[in-house]
C-alpha cells in the first residue's frame, strides 16, 4: 500500500516479464495526454474531475425527468406521460439524483480536494480510486440502459415490496435497478475504504485531526457512514435480486414473508444515506463562509463533533420513515425522540455558520451567496423535517407532497446549493480560471427563486392531501380558493422551469469561461483562502505539492499569510500568497514517484455490468463476466502499483521547477 | 475497515435468517435435515485452518518462506475441504427436498451459508494467489504485511462461521 510518488509521468519502462504482459499482453499505459491518459489514469485530480463531470451529466438527465414530471402535473388530467411511464420517471428521477448525482459529485469533490487539503500527493490506493470511479460510471450507465430495454424501474426509489416483485413490475427495470445500484454500491464502498485510509494515514506532518480542514472532516464522517450503510443495502438488493431472478420468497407475503423486512433494511441504509448526501455540502460551506466573512469558522470543534454526532445518531432514526407501517407505540415513540434529537447537532451547525458571518467583513461572491442560500433554505427544510418527528403529524403527511417539499428543501436547498457553492469557490483551483461572477449571480437567483416556487407550494399541496406519486390529479377534488391545487401545481411547474433555466445558466457560464479569450488566468489565491489546497498552483501539478508543508495551525495557509498584532489584536497581512509559495518551494522535493497508470481498474469495473447483464438475460454471459473479474483481479494483484524505481531512470527532474517536464517513453 | 463493512453484510443476512427461521410453512424443517456431527467436523476443519493461517503469518514474519508457503497451502486445503463439505451438504439437503425456493427457511439458509461459502472460496483464491506471488517473488513491499492482511480476512470469515454455526445449526428452533 505504499504510495510512492514520481514526478515524471511518462518515463516508466515496463519489464517484459510482468504477468500483465503475459495475460493478454497488457503493458502499462503510458500516455500522459489525450483520452488515454484519462481512461487509465490513477491521478486523484483527473478522477475527481471525471466524477464531477459524470455526475453533472446525470444531474441534467435527472433534471429533465423532473421537468417531465412537473409538466405532467401542471394541469389536471395530464396527458404527457401515462401511468407506467410516470412511475418510471419519478423512480429514476430520485435514483439518479441520489445515487448518480449527489453521491458521486460529493465523491468527486472529496477525491479532488481531500488529498490537497491534507497535503498529500494522492490517495492511499490510487488504482482502487480509479476502479471506484469506473464502477460508478458503468453502474450508472447500466441503470439507465433499462430505459431502452423494456422500461426502467418503477417502484419508487425505496422500492417497497410487493411493488418490487415480478407480479407488479414485470419488466426488467427493477433488475437493472437492483444490479446497477449494487455496482455503484461497490464503487462507494471501495471509495470509502480508500478515502478513510487516506485521511487517517496521509496527512501532512503536523496536521492533527483537529487541524484538519472542515470539508475533509465532514467527508471523513460521510465515508464512515458509507462504509457501514452500503453493506446493508447490498444485502437488501441481493435478497431482491434473488427473489426476482431465482424465485426466492424473501418479501412474498403469500409465502409467509414479511415485506417490512425490506423497509427496515432499506431505511437502515436509507437514513444514513441522507446524511451522506448532506454532510459534504455542510463541509463545503463551512469552508466558504469563513473565507468570505474574513473570520475563522466559529466553534470549529463544535462543527466537527456535531458532524460526528449526526453520523452516530443517524443510525438510530431509520424507522421514522415507517411510522405509517404499524410498528407499535414503543418503537414509534423511541424513533420520534431520536429524530427530534438529531435536529440538535444540525441546529448547532446552523448557529455556528450564523456566528461565523456575524460581524464579518462579508463579501458576497457567488460562492458566498450559495452558501448563505443553503443556510436559509436548509433551515426551512430542517424545520419541516422536525414536524415529521412528531409521529401523529407524520402519519398525516406520509406519502403526500409535504414530504416531497421537505426533502427537496434539504436536498436541493441543502446538498445542491452547497455543491454549487463549491463549484464557484473551487473552479479557479481546478481549472485556473474563475467562473463569471455576473452570470453566476443570475444562476444563483434563478435557481433559488425557481426552487422556492417549485417546492414551496408543495407544502400547501401536501397538507391539502395531494399524494405523491399519483400521475394525475382531477379538477373535481382540487379544492377552493387559496388552497386550490390547480394554482399551486401550476406555480410549481413554472418554478421548475425557472430552476431549469438557472442550471442552464451554469452550463453557459462554464462554456463562456472556457471559450472566452478575455478571461485571464486567475490569480494564485483569488479568494484570500485559508486552507492547504490553495498553497499550490492552480491547477495543481500532478504531484500536488513540490514540498509537503509542515502544518502548525488550523487554517495553515491563513496563518502563513497573516500575523496577529498582540497589542491591538488586529490581524494584518504580512505575506502574499506568492511569497508563501516561494518560501515553501525554495527547496522542492526531487525524485517524486507518483503511482503508475493502469489498465486494470477500468477492466475490472467493466466486468461488473457484464455479470449483471448476464444475470438478467443469459447465464453464460455471467460466467464470462465472472471469469473476466477473476482474471482482471489477478492481473491487478500481479502488477506492482508503482513501476520499479529503475523504470523512472533517468529520473533527473533537472532543475527545481522541472517536475512537469515530460520525457518520451523509453520502452 | 472493509471487514467492519462485512460485519454489517452478514449482520443483515443473519437477521433475515433469524426472522424467517420460525416461519417455515412448507418443506423440511431445520431439525429434520441438519446433520450436526457432519457439520461439526467441517466446522472443526475450518477452525483448524485459522491455526495454520496463524502459523503462516508467523512464518512470514520470520521471513521463513518455505514454511510460509507450506502453511498457506495447508490453510487453503482445509478451506477447500470445508467448501467441499458445504457442497456435499447442500446436495444432501436438496435431495431431502429443501430447494432454494421451497420455503423461506430454504431461501434464507442457502443465501446465508452460500454467501459464507463464497467468502471462504475468495479466501482460498487469495491464499493461492499469495503462494503464486511468493513463488515468483512478486509480493510488493512488506511481504509479512500482505500475508497478515489475508490472515485477518481469513480469521474474520472463520469467526463469522462460528456465529452462523451456533445460530443456524446448534440453537434449536
Amino acid at each position: 500500500m505504499a504510495i510512492i510518488e514520481r514526478s515524471i509521468t511518462s518515463t516508466e519502462v515496463f519489464s517484459v516479464a510482468t504477468p500483465s504482459t503475459s495475460l493478454g499482453a497488457l503493458k502499462r499505459p503510458v500516455a500522459s495526454t489525450g483520452w488515454k491518459s484519462w481512461l487509465f489514469t490513477v491521478d486523484h485530480k483527473k478522477l475527481g474531475i471525471m466524477y464531477s463531470a459524470a455526475a453533472l451529466f446525470f444531474f441534467i438527465v435527472g433534471g429533465l425527468e423532473a421537468v417531465l414530471i412537473r409538466l405532467q402535473l401542471a394541469a389536471p388530467n395530464g396527458k404527457i406521460l401515462n401511468a407506467d411511464l410516470y412511475n418510471q420517471m419519478f423512480t429514476m428521477h430520485a435514483t439518479t439524483m441520489v445515487f448518480l448525482f449527489v453521491m458521486p459529485m460529493a465523491a468527486g469533490l472529496a477525491n479532488y480536494f481531500i488529498p490537497l487539503q491534507i497535503g498529500a500527493r494522492d490517495v492511499a490506493f490510487p488504482r482502487i480510486n480509479a476502479f471506484s470511479f469506473w464502477a460508478f460510471l458503468f453502474g450508472g450507465i447500466f441503470l439507465n440502459l433499462s430505459w431502452f430495454l423494456g422500461g426502467a424501474a418503477d417502484g419508487g426509489w425505496f422500492m417497497y415490496a410487493p411493488n418490487s416483485g415480478p407480479i407488479f413490475s414485470p419488466s426488467h427495470g427493477i433488475d437493472f435497478w437492483a444490479l446497477g445500484l449494487q455496482i455503484t454500491g461497490i464503487a462507494s464502498l471501495a471509495g470509502a475504504v480508500n478515502l478513510i485510509t487516506t485521511v487517517l494515514n496521509m496527512r501532512a506532518p503536523g496536521m492533527s485531526l483537529m487541524r484538519m480542514p472542515i470539508f475533509t472532516w465532514m467527508q471523513l464522517v460521510v465515508q464512515f457512514l458509507l462504509l457501514f450503510a452500503v453493506p446493508v443495502i447490498t444485502v437488501a438488493l441481493f435478497l431482491l435480486s434473488f427473489q426476482r431472478n431465482f424465485g426466492a420468497t424473501f418479501f412474498d407475503v403469500s409465502a409467509g414473508a414479511d415485506p417490512l423486512l425490506w423497509q427496515h433494511l432499506f431505511w437502515i441504509f436509507g437514513h444514513p444515506e441522507v446524511y451522506i448526501l448532506i454532510l459534504p455540502s455542510f463541509g463545503v460551506i463551512s469552508e466558504v463562509l469563513p473565507v468570505f466573512s474574513r473570520k475563522p469558522l466559529f466553534g470549529y470543534p463544535f462543527v466537527v463533533f456535531s458532524g460526528a454526532a449526526i453520523g452516530f445518531v443517524g443510525w438510530g432514526v431509520w424507522a421514522h420513515h415507517m411510522f405509517a407501517s404499524g410498528l407499535g407505540p414503543v418503537s414509534v415513540a423511541v424513533f420520534s425522540i431520536s429524530t427530534m434529537a438529531i435536529a440538535v447537532p444540525t441546529g448547532v451547525k446552523i448557529v455556528n455558520w450564523t456566528m461565523t458571518i456575524w460581524g464579518g467583513k462579508l463579501e458576497f461572491t457567488v460562492a458566498m451567496k450559495f452558501a448563505v442560500g443553503l443556510i436559509v433554505l436548509f433551515t426551512i427544510g430542517g424545520l419541516s423535517g422536525v414536524t415529521h418527528s412528531v409521529a401523529p403529524s407524520d402519519t398525516q403527511q406520509t406519502d403526500t407532497y409535504y414530504i416531497v417539499a421537505h426533502f427537496h428543501y434539504v436536498l436541493f436547498g441543502g446538498a445542491v446549493l452547497g455543491i454549487f457553492s463549491g463549484f464557484y469557490y473551487w473552479w479557479p483551483k481546478v481549472f485556473g480560471k474563475m467562473l463569471n461572477e455576473k452570470l453566476g449571480s443570475w444562476n444563483f437567483w434563478f435557481m433559488v427563486i425557481g426552487m422556492n416556487l417549485t417546492f414551496g407550494p408543495m407544502h400547501i399541496l401536501g397538507l391539502q392531501g395531494q399524494p405523491r406519486r399519483m400521475y394525475v390529479w382531477t379538477e373535481a377534488r382540487a379544492g377552493e380558493g387559496f388552497f386550490n391545487l390547480g394554482m399551486w401545481n401550476m406555480v410549481a411547474s413554472i418554478g421548475s422551469f425557472i430552476l431549469g433555466i438557472g442550471v442552464l445558466m451554469f452550463l453557459v457560464n462554464i462554456v463562456y469561461t472556457h471559450k472566452s479569450k478575455k478571461i485571464a488566468i486567475s490569480p494564485l489565491d483569488p479568494w484570500d483562502a485559508r486552507t492547504l489546497e490553495w498553497m499550490t498552483d492552480s491547477p495543481p501539478k500532478e504531484h500536488n505539492f513540490d514540498v509537503i508543508p509542515q502544518v502548525s495551525h488550523l487554517d495553515e495557509f491563513f496563518h502563513r499569510k497573516y500575523e496577529t498584532d498582540s497589542s491591538t489584536h488586529s490581524v494584518k497581512q504580512v505575506h502574499s500568497a506568492e511569497e508563501v509559495m516561494a518560501e515553501l518551494n525554495a527547496h522542492p522535493d526531487e525524485h517524486i514517484h507518483m503511482p503508475s497508470r493502469s489498465y486494470w481498474p477500468i477492466l475490472l469495473a467493466l466486468s461488473l455490468p457484464v455479470i449483471a447483464y448476464g444475470l438478467i438475460y443469459n447465464r453464460m454471459l455471467m460466467a464470462v463476466g465472472a471469469a473476466m473479474t477473476l482474471l482482471t483481479m489477478f492481473g491487478w494483484s500481479m502488477e506492482p502499483s508503482t513501476s520499479p524505481d529503475d523504470d523512472f531512470d533517468p529520473p533527473a527532474p533537472g532543475e527545481g521547477g522541472g517536475h512537469t517536464k515530460e520525457l518520451s517513453p523509453l520502452g | 475497515m472493509f471487514l467492519g463493512s462485512e460485519c454489517l453484510l452478514f449482520g443483515g443476512l443473519i437477521s433475515t435468517y433469524m426472522l424467517y427461521k420460525g416461519r417455515v410453512n412448507a418443506g423440511p424443517q431445520p431439525d429434520q435435515i441438519f446433520d450436526i456431527p457432519f457439520t461439526s467436523v467441517s466446522s472443526f476443519v475450518l477452525l483448524m485452518s485459522s491455526l495454520t493461517m496463524v502459523l503462516a503469518v508467523s512464518a512470514a514474519q520470520r521471513k521463513d518462506e518455505r514454511n510460509m508457503n507450506l502453511w498457506l497451502v495447508i490453510t487453503a486445503l482445509l478451506g477447500a475441504t470445508f467448501v467441499g463439505g458445504q457442497v456435499y451438504e447442500f446436495t444432501a439437503f436438496y435431495r431431502e427436498g429443501l430447494g432454494f425456493t421451497t420455503s423461506l427457511f430454504g431461501s434464507s439458509f442457502y443465501t446465508l451459508t452460500g454467501f459464507h461459502g463464497v467468502h471462504v472460496s475468495v479466501g482460498i483464491i487469495m491464499l493461492m494467489a499469495l503462494v503464486g506471488m511468493n513463488r515468483n517473488k512478486r509480493i510488493p513491499g512488506d511481504r509479512a504485511e500482505v500475508v497478515e492482511l489475508v490472515g485477518l480476512y481469513w480469521h474474520f470469515v472463520d469467526i463469522v462461521w462460528i456465529i452462523i454455526f451456533t445460530l443456524v445449526y446448534l440453537i434449536p428452533s
